[in-house]
């Protein structure tokens, strides 16, 4: 399993260097030169200008610039917002807990919804339940979750008041009541999330139980006599569970994708909405950093799934 | 077989009952199988509605999209009005009928792009060993990690302005949203795409064409590819499905097409801020957006069922 791990780790390291040369090429690539301004400006003589150039490197060529930009990010010199003059990794520190606490809690829904439905629908192909879970699968993921948002606000906040519709981080509560705050301000961002990814793994649960559930190892499972929630928890789940895990680790980039939009519909202060009022401000320094860190993330999160994998399939980790 | 000597004497009363069975034909089964679905045949009915409702509604409708009228302001649905009106009185169901056509044809039009780039990738690392494949199929997982949402706004608010100038502001935002939603979704095509060439390539037919002396490239094109694009249909039409979030997603943050352009997205934008006090005009553009995902949704399940040979459902 150790060396399974270290594998992984490797293997991370190259992705990641990846999307980094993909995130430069596009920030290099891009029209617009950060000195466009002084260019008009009278005041400055072209010199002055050519002068910064050079000092900051924008001449060099490419490759070394690459380099540079690199070394700096993994100094932890990730520059600063340009709107509130705060380094931009301390920026995405605060702004993290949020959106990794609404992440998480919204794949535990998902994975809460998307388990028992999916297996119990598998089970019984065909039956009533299977069709309308199948229903309701479909509108689960056609529903976006802009769309599915606005209308939890409209039910529950502005018809039946039972929750607020703006998070609030700076709750003026102590104790339990801080909690039970928080739990009452999260629940529609966390179920918005979580209705939507859990729909369609619902259909990934399903289909990979309907393959696993025909196989003779089941039979023989049967046959020895084990009660039929052990079969299906203990021999068909945790097989089923391994193509499951691959489909999840590649709805990674979607999820949060989905998490930016939540954050920003209930105002969560997470790095999806530090994203969006950055771009809306030409915050560049904080629109790289966040985005880097949303690849960091997902880069992680695969990672998780392949240790999962391993875990669930020792074939994989001792080859 | 008109004019063959028949194999056997059983042959021929074969033939004649061949004759009073209804004709067969590729097409004909996938229909008949199709038909089967009946969720998708209601998907295909309702989908060609609103299809057939942005293209010729506006001469239908000839009420003005941007028409203001502050008399008028948030009304609901009403005989003049039949979708009500938005803040500045503009009539909905005009501004609707116009979003339908930029947000469904951005739909189909990303969904080419995907197709187009996946089927390419997909083929060229399929046809070709070692490490051509291992390249491309590195360069597929590399874009499968990436994070799409932010990627696409970061893209977007670089690129914005450069191709406003080249193309105009409608034009060019257009081709920026299709090129991008499309670069975006051309992954599991590929893949798709590759894993039917690996097992294509093998088979009796196209070793037969090879034999008789045809190139690679017209084995790709007249034996293989036709055999693998089942499954890319499939895939092709869950992408419109996702284009469609993908646009109305970067509208409903503000920055997919400019504010006077109405798309599906746009509208719901612009109407979550009267959410309390009219809820039909968010209503109705949600509802919209959601019916015509569903329904895509649905036909690329039937055309699974259809098509793919290795469906699950």
């Amino acid at each position: 399993m150790g060396r399974y791990l270290l594998r992984r780790l490797l293997i991370a390291v190259p992705s990641l260097l990846g999307i980094s040369v993909v995130l430069f090429t596009v920030l290099a690539l891009a029209p617009g030169d950060p000195f466009g301004e002084l260019a008009s400006n009278p005041a400055v003589p072209p010199e002055v200008r050519l002068a910064l150039r050079a000092k900051f490197g924008m001449d060099d060529p490419i490759y070394f610039r690459y380099v540079h930009w690199l070394t700096a990010m993994l100094h932890g010199d990730w520059g600063f917002s340009f709107v509130s003059r705060v380094d931009v990794d301390r920026l995405i520190l605060q702004r993290l807990p949020a959106t990794l606490l609404v992440i998480g809690s919204s794949q535990i829904l998902a994975l809460m919804i998307a388990l028992p439905v999916g297996v119990i629908a598998a089970t019984r192909p065909y039956s009533i339940f299977d069709q309308i879970a199948n229903t309701f699968a479909f509108i689960g993921f056609s529903l976006p979750t802009f769309f599915t948002g606005l209308l939890f606000i409209l039910l529950f906040s502005i018809h039946l008041h039972w929750l607020p519709f703006v998070f609030n981080s700076e709750l003026n509560a102590t104790g339990w009541r801080w909690y039970w705050e928080e739990f009452r301000q999260s629940i529609m961002p966390v179920a918005v999330l979580g209705m939507f990814q859990g729909a369609s793994w619902t259909r990934y649960v399903r289909s990979a139980v309907l393959d696993v559930i025909r196989l003779d190892y089941v039979t023989t499972a049967r046959a020895k006599g084990l009660r039929e929630g052990k079969v299906v928890v203990k021999h068909v789940v945790r097989n089923a569970l391994i193509p499951v895990v691959t489909l999840v680790a590649l709805q990674m980039p979607a999820i949060f994708g989905g998490a930016i939009i939540t954050e920003q519909i209930f105002r969560v202060p997470g790095i999806g909405s530090l994203l969006i009022t950055s771009i809306l401000a030409n915050d560049t320094p904080v629109i790289m950093g966040v985005t880097f860190v949303f690849a960091c993330l997902v880069v992680l999160f695969n990672m998780i799934a392949d240790i999962l994998y391993g875990w669930l399939d020792p074939r994989i980790a001792y080859r | 077989m008109a004019g063959s000597t028949p194999a056997s004497l059983t042959a021929e009363p074969g033939a004649a009952v061949q004759a009073a069975a209804p004709r067969f034909s590729p097409a004909l089964d996938a229909w008949r199988r199709f038909r089967r679905h009946r969720m998708a045949v209601g998907s295909t009915v309702i989908l060609s509605i609103m299809a057939l409702a942005v293209i010729v509604g506006p001469f239908l409708w000839p009420v003005a999209i941007n028409e203001i009228d502050f008399s008028a302001m948030l009304q609901p649905p009403s005989a003049a009005h039949p979708f009500g009106t938005d803040d500045l009185g503009q009539d909905l169901l005009a501004r609707m009928l116009y979003g339908g056509r930029i947000s469904l044809s951005v739909g189909l039009a990303a969904m080419m792009v995907s197709i187009v780039v996946g089927t390419l990738i997909g083929s060229i690392a399929g046809i070709s060993r070692g490490s051509v494949d291992a390249a491309l199929m590195w360069l597929t997982d590399l874009f499968l990690s990436l994070p799409q949402l932010p990627l696409l706004l970061l893209l977007i608010y670089l690129f914005r302005d450069t191709l406003k100038g080249l193309l105009g502001p409608e034009g060019g935002i257009f081709v920026m949203i299709v090129a991008v939603i499309g670069g975006f979704r051309w992954m599991p095509v590929a893949r798709l795409v590759r894993a039917q060439f690996l097992s294509l390539r093998e088979k009796e037919f196209v070793e037969a064409a090879r034999a008789l002396g045809a190139s690679t490239p017209r084995q790709v094109v007249r034996h293989i590819l036709p055999n693998a694009l089942g499954p890319v249909i499939v895939a092709g039409t869950i992408n419109v499905a996702d284009a469609i979030i993908a646009e109305s997603t970067l509208s409903f943050l503000g920055l997919g097409f400019p504010p006077d352009t109405p798309t599906w997205g746009r509208i719901l934008f612009d109407a979550k801020d009267t959410l309390d006090t009219s809820p039909h005009w968010a209503l109705i553009a949600g509802a919209a957006i959601f019916l015509a995902v569903l329904t895509i949704n649905f036909i690329g399940d039937g055309l699974r069922d259809v098509l793919d040979p290795r469906r699950v459902l």
